[in-house]
């Protein structure tokens, strides 16, 4: 697609992965682009984080190739990959303080070994220069990371997110070409998750460095990534942009997985003259399918609403309703679709909009809904998504 | 403020004869324990504390007060100061050896896969196995006509020195046994704390540049079994104190009191002279030595050992 502009921060060919019997990862490409935040995405046991894990070096591939910034790096060892990661546990070092724990890299590159060696490293003239240098560039990136009154703490002493900070910033001091993230926001509270997000977003954009990230969180996917692999059973499903993702799924396991709440799903048949049967509804779907052929109709909450206002027009659905949630700022109302099968269904309102239903009596059972053309999508019978021809579903009507 | 005046004169009293049954309680609860413990530790304490100050022997109709006497005449008596400074030469080579080769055999141990249990049970068999039979075992291995090693060295037309009968030879050859009895018991202690180190710490150790075995070992396993290594210092140290049983089977403290260990002292001096009280003496100045050197090792280590 859009491969060709910029050079490749990380390039995977064919990795294929397995455990014992266990096949992990098939036959998997992806590349990274150069300063990308690059979000590997996928429920538990999807092999998001063995890709991590071989892309740092710490697991190795059955097959493929890994390239980091346009070189092999497959007899590399994880140091010599130029890259770091941050661990969901954060794995710091217990017993050393936090100053130490980030000169750790840098000591690890710029002292030989005899001036690593307890007692026998005082001997070295050399050693106090390099870790004056190894200090002043500590304390920078503790400044960043706004970290510099913990620096002679030790981990034990630190909250979840200071210690989230100091992983991080153990991260940051070498500057590496591609930072690997697994999961690392998944230790801590919700409202500190959605700061650290925030700063995650704020610093990728400061250092531009290429940022893979692996999480099973759409929120964290969606809020900071400049595109989504969402993976499956060692399979990438879809590789794009958030936005791509959630209004362009390419299929429905893409459609289920992305959003929240999540879409509803209709089962429904063609008509054999470019349309579909939706109980006593024909919508025109512009794609000419045999009669009968199954297809699934994917309705987002927003592709449902109350006849108010500009919303009156359109295709109706009658439903009941279940259940009406408070959010605060909005209702989530769960309906059952005056359907076979009764298909379940979330409606979501402004608490201003609710008031004004209410007032209308458009909340009195059986609720009529509205059908809107954005955020529902066609399935074909493979699960792939039909592409609106014209573009959107059942605008001519 | 509101509360009527008569129920409050009477809350005290009950308040107090429930707090007299709740303690009533908590006291019959603590007895059995406290009990066992003034049984098992405190009294034979002070028992030995009083003897160590008479000149009480087995079987004697009269005792005498003697009152410090007694610890005068066992830091005059050359024997008694001969097997204390046997009994810290063999600590001072058994407990490094037992404590660093333990460590040694862990870390090889720990690396194999397939293997890992059959060298576990190889290592911890000395520990399951009577020490008196071992000894006896070591007697003729280390004899100087019949032994293995006394047909091997013949081999190669060498005399085989007399382990356990020659001066200078013979506290480094009960050392050796020893170290050999306690290093699979260390083995398995260090084992756990190998195994409780996450791997998270070596996978991070690996990005950070930490890779090779000197800097994996220096940076992650040394500091994260600083608990375990203080653990199996202070038990080897009193294992190594406490040592007797070779003694006793395999020399009688020979030759010449070249091997007398203080706890072979006490028991001559209390079994077989029957100087009940003057072993009682001997055994407070081993106590306060025990005491001494594992407090000494505790505050020396608690500075450097992080605990998770």
């Amino acid at each position: 697609m859009r491969d060709g502009g910029s050079a490749d921060g990380v390039r995977l060919t064919g990795i294929a992965k397995a455990f014992g019997t266990t096949r992990v990862i098939e036959g998997l490409d992806l590349a990274v682009r150069d300063g990308e935040f690059l979000t590997l995405l996928g429920p538990s046991g999807c092999g998001k984080s063995t890709l991590l894990r071989i892309i740092a070096g710490l697991e190795r591939q059955d097959r493929g190739t890994v390239c980091i910034a346009g070189r092999p790096v497959d007899h590399l060892r994880p140091a010599e990959r130029d890259v770091a990661m941050v661990f969901q546990s954060y794995a710091l070092y217990p017993h050393m303080t936090v100053a130490a724990n980030l000169a750790t890299p840098l000591e690890m590159r710029r002292l030989t070994l005899l001036e690593r060696l307890p007692l026998l490293k005082h001997l070295s003239p050399r050693r106090r220069r390099v870790m004056r240098g190894i200090m002043a560039e500590v304390r920078a990136v503790a400044e960043a990371l706004r970290i510099e009154p913990l620096l002679d703490r030790k981990p034990a002493q630190l909250s979840g997110g200071q210690r989230q900070r100091v992983a991080l910033g153990r991260a940051m001091v070498r500057r590496p070409a591609v930072f690997l993230m697994d999961e690392p926001l998944s230790n801590l509270d919700a409202a500190l998750r959605v700061e650290v997000r925030h700063e995650l977003a704020e610093l990728h954009a400061r250092l531009g460095t290429t940022i893979i990230y692996v999480t099973h969180d759409q929120v964290e996917a969606m809020t900071m990534s400049s595109r989504i692999a969402l993976m499956d059973q060692g399979r990438i499903l879809q590789l794009g942009t958030p936005e791509e993702l959630y209004d362009r799924p390419a299929s429905l396991a893409v459609a289920r997985f992305i959003g929240s709440p999540p879409l509803a799903v209709l089962e429904t048949v063609a008509d054999g003259a470019g349309g579909i049967r939706l109980g006593p509804l024909r919508l025109p779907c512009g794609h000419h399918f045999a009669s009968g052929t199954r297809l699934s109709l994917g309705i987002r909450p927003e592709a449902l609403a109350l006849p108010l206002g500009p919303d009156a027009d359109g295709p109706a659905l009658a439903a009941r309703l279940t259940r009406a949630e408070n959010l605060g700022a909005e209702w989530h109302l769960h309906v059952r679709l005056d359907l076979p099968g009764a298909p379940p269904a979330i409606v979501r309102l402004t608490a201003a909009e609710l008031e004004a239903a209410r007032a209308a009596g458009l909340l009195d059972d059986p609720l009529t809904l509205v059908l809107r053309a954005r955020g529902v999508h066609l399935f074909g019978p493979d699960g792939a998504r039909v592409a609106p021809r014209p573009a959107p579903l059942f605008a001519a009507d | 403020m509101a509360l009527p005046a008569a129920p409050s004169a009477h809350r005290p009293l009950a308040l107090i004869a429930e707090e007299r049954r709740r303690a009533l309680t908590g006291a019959a609860f603590a007895a059995p324990a406290t009990l066992l413990l003034l049984l098992i530790h405190v009294v034979p304490i002070v028992v030995l504390f009083s003897l160590s100050a008479t000149d009480y022997e087995l079987g004697a109709i009269v005792t005498r007060a003697v009152g410090l006497a007694n610890y005068e005449r066992a830091f005059a008596d050359p024997a008694f100061r001969r097997s204390l400074a046997n009994t810290l030469l063999y600590v001072s080579i058994v407990l490094p050896a037992s404590v660093l080769g333990g460590l040694l055999v862990a870390l090889l141990v720990h690396a194999r896969r397939r293997t890992r249990s059959l060298y576990e049970v190889i290592y911890f068999l000395p520990v399951t196995s009577t020490l008196i039979a071992m000894a006896t075992v070591w007697q003729f291995v280390l004899h100087p006509t019949l032994g293995p090693i006394a047909a091997v060295l013949r081999a190669f037309d060498r005399a085989t020195p007399s382990f356990l009968t020659e001066p200078d030879l013979v506290l480094p050859t009960l050392a050796f046994i020893g170290i050999w009895q306690l290093v699979g018991f260390n083995m398995v202690l260090f084992l756990a704390g190998l195994s409780a180190i996450p791997r998270d710490l070596y996978e991070a150790a690996a990005l950070d540049g930490a890779e090779g075995a000197i800097d994996r070992f220096l940076r992650v396993t040394w500091p994260m079994l600083g608990p375990t290594t203080m653990f199996v210092t202070v038990t080897s140290a009193i294992t190594a104190f406490k040592v007797f049983d070779t003694v006793a089977v395999l020399t009688q403290g020979g030759p010449m009191g070249a091997s007398s260990v203080v706890l072979y002292a006490i028991y001559l001096e209390a079994f077989q002279y029957f100087h009940l009280g003057y072993a009682a003496a001997l055994t407070v100045v081993f106590l306060a030595f025990v005491i001494v050197f594992a407090l000494a090792q505790a505050f020396a280590f608690d500075r450097r050992v992080h605990y998770a």
